[in-house]
């Protein structure tokens, strides 16, 4: 059992969870996820380990509530505990050593950004951070992304920092030049975007791809992707990749997959538990889980 | 009743007749063999295609003493040679037959430490019971119905058996996988009273027990009360724990006395064709594990999974039988296995073969895959395929299928499973180099199980390729021998007594090919 220490609410659907996880806390590496089972019957799910500390033995997970399962787990309590906690899984990031990082965030893509931008910063590499969100509620780890450098925030309707999205305020960075590497985590579109937009800088451009899986350790094949051409598991070669070489168009069509089921488990408990969350059913999600 | 063999005339039909009342009877040499093979009782192929209750239904006492009197108790049993984990038995089945049945138990469980799930799952038809002496003439005795009766007696009356806790060794040893091997190995060794820790990855013990085979072939029930009777005998398990991952095999090393590396050959094959990653084709692995491990078969599960109305499954051993028939289940209207080879060369078990095609499993034989199709939303809409014909044979022994030209034609389906196989899984090996592998990556061992590091063993799927359960616990069964005897200073093992040619790693039984 992982016992909930602390729980705070991000934004209107993002929840950050801390929960006890002395072992993986102590090994885990930045890009590194582990998968999380509530309790009996409920869904595996992919979480990227946002943070850790290792002396209070303790992991961040940061959850974005967009089906059942992930709304069943950030509704736990200080003192609840999550059952099953497999990992560290997955490869770590790649990291400069040295140099100019860019870090994109989208949504809850960066609670994935956040690890990454702080090692990079213990590295002593320069880090520029670029977050958005709708709308300024929507904008997340603003204060724990400035630990690490310097940080660009983006809101689509303006209602705080710049006005648009992350990739208006990235094509500026990639006029100016001097980058020597970009990470960017977010919804699908997103990071096509932005490997479409890097490409002719030719800068080295790393994505961690939100694939659906059930094990995360390479046995059911559910995550595979298309990389330079070739199927690769995201959950054991990933979940970071090349996104100059990624096949997007594929990977927003396998997530699609349970959409249908996702939308009815949800409104069923909509509708049979919190009425409250009726309003979760409606949203248009991105991925499963990030 | 009875199967259709000739009936055994009017003293046979008394015989079965007082069997079946309780009667006391005494049966001679002669009479046993006017006895006919008891035929398994089955849920009707109707019904349980669409429910997942198990096709089984076991003997009642009655059936499985009338059964017991046809064993002929040979001198020299030929019966023991073919199970990899040489059950002695004509032992069990005799104290089964004077209606013993905690001796039975007792001696069952002595031999085998997971008996409910192989008289379950086991191939007996081409082991224990192609040996049998009553198989020359007629039918052989029906070892595994039999293993299944005593078994499931004991799992019931746990009471009824003496539970020894042996004297503490001091001795610790690490097993890495909870399937058939792990399980088997960690039970051996409990017994011998050294102190056993198995980590698991997924979340709930058992590997393909729980995770692949399904529930209408093996309840996840059975299997779990098998895991807690080995918890009961001092073996902790630890869930959730993956060894490359959460812990090194050094690490392993540096905290055991001895490791046990039994994770099985988990990574699953595709086809190489073009089309494989659309929405509805599935690995065999991922289907069957939303469908056992993740309870997907029920309706208010919170796992999803596809339910495909025409659903094709590629491949012809057990794995995909087990898929096509859960995809009946499921509420396919047509479930299609399409093999490369023909109805002679099917690898699965011949009872899995006749359950599908009972539950209405369509067989497209000498048929190959050649590429997966898909509609503007990338959902499958059929499989293009050509016809084969069977040609020279090959390595395997087996005649090769070689295309027609010209023979292309599509499936139309919406849903499809690969279960061509599986291959070694990278993680163990890529976080321990020092770790001996062959070019296939599966691990290398010597005559005794134990690989290239010292105290280090392996056995099971991630030694000999993906085979069946019953020879990864044969291996488990093996290793813990070997194991045993490295933790109480008397390496090498000495051959002395039976077992010693199982313990040498002359296996009897050939491995069988889990699929092609």
């Amino acid at each position: 059992m992982h016992p909930i220490v602390a729980r705070d609410q991000l934004s209107p659907n993002v929840t950050r969870l801390v929960l006890e996880a002395p072992r993986i806390a102590r090994i885990r590496r930045p890009g590194q996820f582990v998968i999380v089972r509530k309790g009996p019957g409920a869904e595996r799910i992919p979480l990227t380990i946002a943070d850790a500390d290792p002396d209070a033995g303790t992991i961040t997970l940061i959850i974005q509530a967009i089906g059942k399962s992930t709304t069943d787990l950030v509704e736990l309590e200080p003192g609840e505990a999550i059952q099953d906690v497999a990992g560290p899984l997955g490869s770590a990031t790649e990291l400069l050593d040295s140099g100019h990082a860019v870090c994109v965030g989208g949504g809850v893509g960066t609670a994935v950004i956040l690890p990454i931008a702080r090692e990079l910063g213990r590295r002593g590499v320069g880090v520029t951070s670029v977050i958005g969100g709708r709308s300024r509620e929507w904008v997340i780890l603003e204060d724990e992304l400035r630990a690490a450098g310097e940080v660009v925030t983006c809101t689509d309707d303006g209602s705080y920092g710049r006005h648009g999205f992350v990739t208006q305020a990235l094509g500026d960075l990639l006029e100016a030049g001097g980058i020597d590497a970009i990470y960017a985590v977010g919804p699908v579109p997103m990071m096509r975007a932005i490997s479409e937009q890097t490409r002719p800088f030719g800068v080295p451009t790393f994505v961690s791809l939100n694939a659906i899986m059930v094990d995360g350790t390479g046995m059911c094949g559910g995550c595979r992707v298309t990389v330079r051409g070739e199927t690769h598991y995201a959950c054991v070669d990933g979940p970071e990749f090349d996104g100059h070489q990624v096949d997007f168009g594929e990977l927003a069509d396998r997530l699609s997959t349970y959409r249908p089921f996702e939308q009815r488990a949800l409104e069923h408990r909509a509708a049979c538990k919190v009425p409250a969350l009726a309003a979760a059913a409606e949203r248009t999600t991105e991925g499963v889980t990030r | 009743m009875t199967d259709e063999t000739p009936p055994g005339g009017a003293r046979g039909d008394e015989i079965v007749r007082k069997i079946l009342a309780g009667e006391p009877v005494t049966v001679g040499p002669k009479e046993r063999m006017l006895l006919d093979r008891v035929a398994m009782l089955e849920q009707d192929a109707g019904a349980r295609s669409a429910n997942f209750e198990e096709v089984n239904l076991g003997f009642t006492e009655r059936l499985a003493v009338l059964e017991a009197e046809r064993c002929l108790q040979c001198k020299n049993p030929k019966c023991i040679d073919g199970c990899p984990v040489r059950v002695n038995i004509p032992r069990f089945i005799e104290f089964l037959r004077v209606g013993d049945l905690p001796a039975a138990a007792e001696s069952l469980l002595d031999d085998n430490a997971l008996p409910c799930v192989t008289g379950r799952v086991c191939p007996q038809e081409t082991q224990c019971e192609l040996l049998c002496l009553r198989g020359k003439k007629g039918k052989p005795v029906a070892i595994g119905y039999l293993e299944r009766y005593v078994a499931d007696w004991a799992q019931a009356h746990p009471e009824a058996l003496p539970h020894l806790r042996p004297a503490a060794s001091g001795r610790t040893v690490a097993i890495v996988g909870s399937g058939p091997a792990g399980l088997t190995a960690a039970g051996e060794l409990a017994k011998r009273g050294h102190q056993v820790t198995v980590f698991e990855a997924f979340h709930a013990p058992g590997g393909v027990l729980i995770y692949g085979i399904p529930e209408f072939r093996l309840p996840k029930d059975i299997v779990q009360a098998e895991v807690d009777r080995l918890r009961d005998n001092g073996v902790t398990i630890e869930s959730n724990s993956i060894i490359g991952k959460l812990f090194t095999l050094a690490e392993l090393r540096e905290q055991f006395d001895a490791v046990f590396l039994a994770v099985g050959a988990g990574l699953p094959v595709f086809m190489g064709v073009p089309g494989e990653n659309l929405k509805g084709v599935y690995s065999a692995n991922e289907y069957l594990t939303r469908v056992n491990l993740m309870g997907a078969w029920a309706p208010d599960a919170e796992t999803p999974v596809l339910h495909g109305q025409r659903v094709v499954v590629v491949g012809g051993g057990n794995v995909a039988m087990d898929s096509v028939r859960t995809a009946r289940r499921l509420g396919a209207e047509e479930a299609i296995i399409v093999y490369r080879r023909g109805p002679d060369e099917l690898p699965a078990r011949a009872e899995e073969v006749h359950h599908a095609e009972q539950e209405g499993v369509r067989f497209d034989f000498l048929v190959a895959p050649l590429e997966v199709l898909g509609d503007d939303e990338r959902w499958v809409t059929g499989l293009r395929c050509i016809r084969m014909e069977l040609g020279e044979p090959d390595a395997s022994g087996r005649r090769r299928p070689v295309p027609i030209e010209g023979s292309e034609f599509v499936i139309e389906c919406d849903m499809v499973v690969v279960a061509i196989g599986t291959r070694s899984n990278p993680i163990l090996r890529s976080s321990a180099p020092e770790l001996a592998v062959n070019e296939w990556g599966y691990i290398t061992t010597d005559e005794f199980g134990m690989t290239n590091l010292p105290g280090v063993f392996a056995g099971g799927d991630i030694v000999r390729g993906a085979a069946t359960v019953i020879l990864a616990m044969g291996d488990g069964k093996r290793a813990a021998a070997s194991i045993d005897s490295w933790l109480t200073g008397s390496w090498p093992p000495v051959p002395a007594g039976e077992n010693d040619e199982a313990a040498a790693g002359a296996s009897p039984v050939p491995a069988p090919v889990a699929s092609s």
